[in-house]
C-alpha cells in the first residue's frame, strides 16, 4: 500500500478549493488538492453567475470554474483525481484514505467538500429521479421544450432557475412553501416579471406523481386544503446538505446539519485542520465567500505549519 | 463528459449495443456541468474495463432519437445495454463504486 506525505492537502475543487489550491501554490507550499469529479463543484450546476467581483458582464458556472482551475494552475498546482472514503484526524500525521485503498498523509488539511441539493424525500420522488425529478435545472431545462414545469423552494437557487427554465418551458409553476419569497430582490423582480412564470403560495409538495415519466404534484396547502398540478417535469432547489460522508463528524464537531464550525480564520476544533466553502457552518452560501475562505484556510495552515516546524 | 471514450452518434448506435459484449453508454452535453464532472471516473473505467466492456458517450444535443427513445430526461444518464437489451440505468454524477455496480451487472 503506497502512502504520500504532503504537508498540506486540499480536499474537494470547488470555489474554496480552487482558491486554496491557487494560494498554496503560488506560496510554493508541498501541496496536493484531491477531487473526485471536475473541477468547480456546484457552480458546474448554475447556468450563470452575476454577482462575482471582476466580471462585470456575469458568466456561466462552467466558465467560472474553467478559469478558476487556469488560474490555479498557471502556479503549478499539484492535483490528482481521487475519491476520499474516510479519514483519521485523531493523530499526527493527519491521514487520508482513499477509494483505490491508497492512503495519504499530512501535516494540514483544508476540507473543501462542499454540499448537494437536498431531496424533499416525498413518495414518487426517488423513483422519478432523471425521468422527470431534477435537481439541476442548467442540465435538464432543454429537455422540458414547450412543457410545463414545477420549481419548488424560495430562495435564490430555485428563483433564478425558475427564470433560467423560461428560456425553454412554456409555463413554470414556482410552489414555495411560505407567502414570501428569500431570494435576493433583483432575482425576485426578474421572476415576478416574467409572464411564463406562475406562483403558488404557502403550498408543499406531498408527492411526485407518474410512472414512466412525471405526470402531476400532490400540493398541501397551509389551510389544507390539497390539489393536484399536473407537470411533466419537477426541479426540487430546497436548500444542500453537506458533503461529510468521509468525515470525521464528531471530532469536528459537525453542527446539527452536519456542517463545519470554524473560528473566524476558518480553523476547526481540530488542530491543523482548516474548512471552506459550503461545508462550513454558515448562513451564506456564496462563490465570493467560498472563494475568500480558500484563502483564509491556507493563511491559517501556512501559520500552523510555521509554529510546528 | 469523458475526454477518452469513442463518441457514438444515432446512425450507429444500433449496431453498438447489439454486441454481447455489454456496453455502457454515457449520455452528455456540452452545457452540462455534472456531465463534465463524471468523466475522468467514465474514463477510469473505460480502461479498467477494456476487453470486458465497451464504454462510449453520446451528446444529446446532436442526437436526439436515441435519448428520446429511452426517456432520458436528465443528463448525465448512463445507459448499460447487452445483445441489444437494456439493462439498467443511473441518472446523476453518481461515483465510481455505483458504476462498477451497474457494469457488473451485465457481466
Amino acid at each position: 500500500m503506497a502512502s504520500d506525505h504532503y504537508k498540506l492537502i486540499i480536499l474537494g475543487a470547488g470555489p474554496a478549493g480552487l482558491t486554496a489550491g491557487l494560494y498554496a501554490a503560488r506560496a510554493r507550499m508541498d501541496h496536493l488538492l484531491i477531487e473526485k469529479g471536475a473541477e468547480g463543484g456546484q457552480i458546474l450546476l448554475t447556468d450563470w453567475i452575476d454577482n462575482y467581483p471582476g466580471f462585470p458582464e456575469g458568466l456561466s458556472g462552467f466558465d467560472l470554474a474553467e478559469k478558476m482551475a487556469a488560474h490555479a494552475k498557471r502556479f503549478d498546482l499539484n492535483s490528482m483525481f481521487g475519491n476520499v472514503l474516510s479519514m483519521d484526524l485523531s493523530g499526527k500525521p493527519l491521514r487520508l484514505e482513499l477509494e483505490d485503498s491508497n492512503a495519504l498523509t499530512c501535516d494540514s488539511l483544508i476540507i473543501c467538500t462542499g454540499a448537494h441539493p437536498r431531496p424533499l424525500n416525498i413518495p414518487g420522488e426517488k423513483e422519478l429521479t432523471g425521468k422527470g425529478v431534477s435537481y439541476c435545472a442548467t442540465c435538464d431545462a432543454p429537455f422540458y421544450r414547450n412543457q410545463h414545469v414545477a420549481v419548488i423552494g424560495g430562495g435564490n437557487t430555485a428563483v433564478q432557475e425558475a427564470s433560467h427554465l423560461t428560456k425553454f418551458a412554456d409555463k413554470v409553476t414556482l410552489i414555495h412553501r411560505r407567502d414570501e419569497l428569500r431570494a435576493t430582490k433583483i432575482l425576485q423582480e426578474k421572476a415576478f416579471a416574467n409572464p411564463k412564470i406562475e406562483f403558488i403560495w404557502d403550498t408543499t409538495t406531498t408527492a411526485v406523481t407518474g410512472t414512466e415519466g412525471v405526470e402531476g404534484l400532490e400540493l398541501l396547502n397551509k389551510n389544507g386544503d390539497k390539489s393536484t398540478l399536473q407537470v411533466e417535469g419537477v426541479f426540487i432547489l430546497v436548500g444542500v446538505l453537506p458533503n461529510n460522508e468521509m468525515l470525521p463528524l464528531e471530532l469536528l464537531k459537525a453542527d446539527s446539519g452536519g456542517f463545519i464550525p470554524t473560528d473566524l480564520e476558518t480553523r476547526t476544533a481540530v488542530e491543523g485542520v482548516m474548512a471552506a466553502g459550503d461545508i462550513r457552518s454558515k448562513e451564506v452560501r456564496q462563490v465570493i465567500n467560498a472563494a475568500g475562505e480558500g484563502a483564509t484556510a491556507v493563511l491559517a495552515a501556512e501559520n500552523y505549519l510555521v509554529n510546528l516546524s | 463528459m469523458s475526454d477518452n471514450v469513442k463518441e457514438v452518434s444515432d446512425a450507429d448506435f444500433e449496431s453498438i449495443i447489439a454486441s454481447d459484449t455489454p456496453c455502457l453508454v454515457d449520455f452528455w452535453a456540452p452545457w452540462c456541468g455534472p456531465c463534465k464532472a463524471i468523466g475522468p471516473v467514465v474514463d477510469a473505467l473505460a480502461e479498467e474495463y477494456k476487453g470486458k466492456a465497451t464504454i462510449v458517450k453520446m451528446n444529446v444535443d446532436d442526437n436526439p432519437a436515441t435519448p428520446g427513445k429511452f426517456g432520458i430526461r436528465a443528463i448525465p444518464t448512463l445507459i448499460l445495454f447487452k445483445s441489444g437489451d437494456k439493462v439498467d440505468q443511473v441518472t446523476g454524477a453518481v461515483g465510481k463504486a455505483q458504476l462498477i455496480e451497474l457494469i457488473e451487472k451485465a457481466l
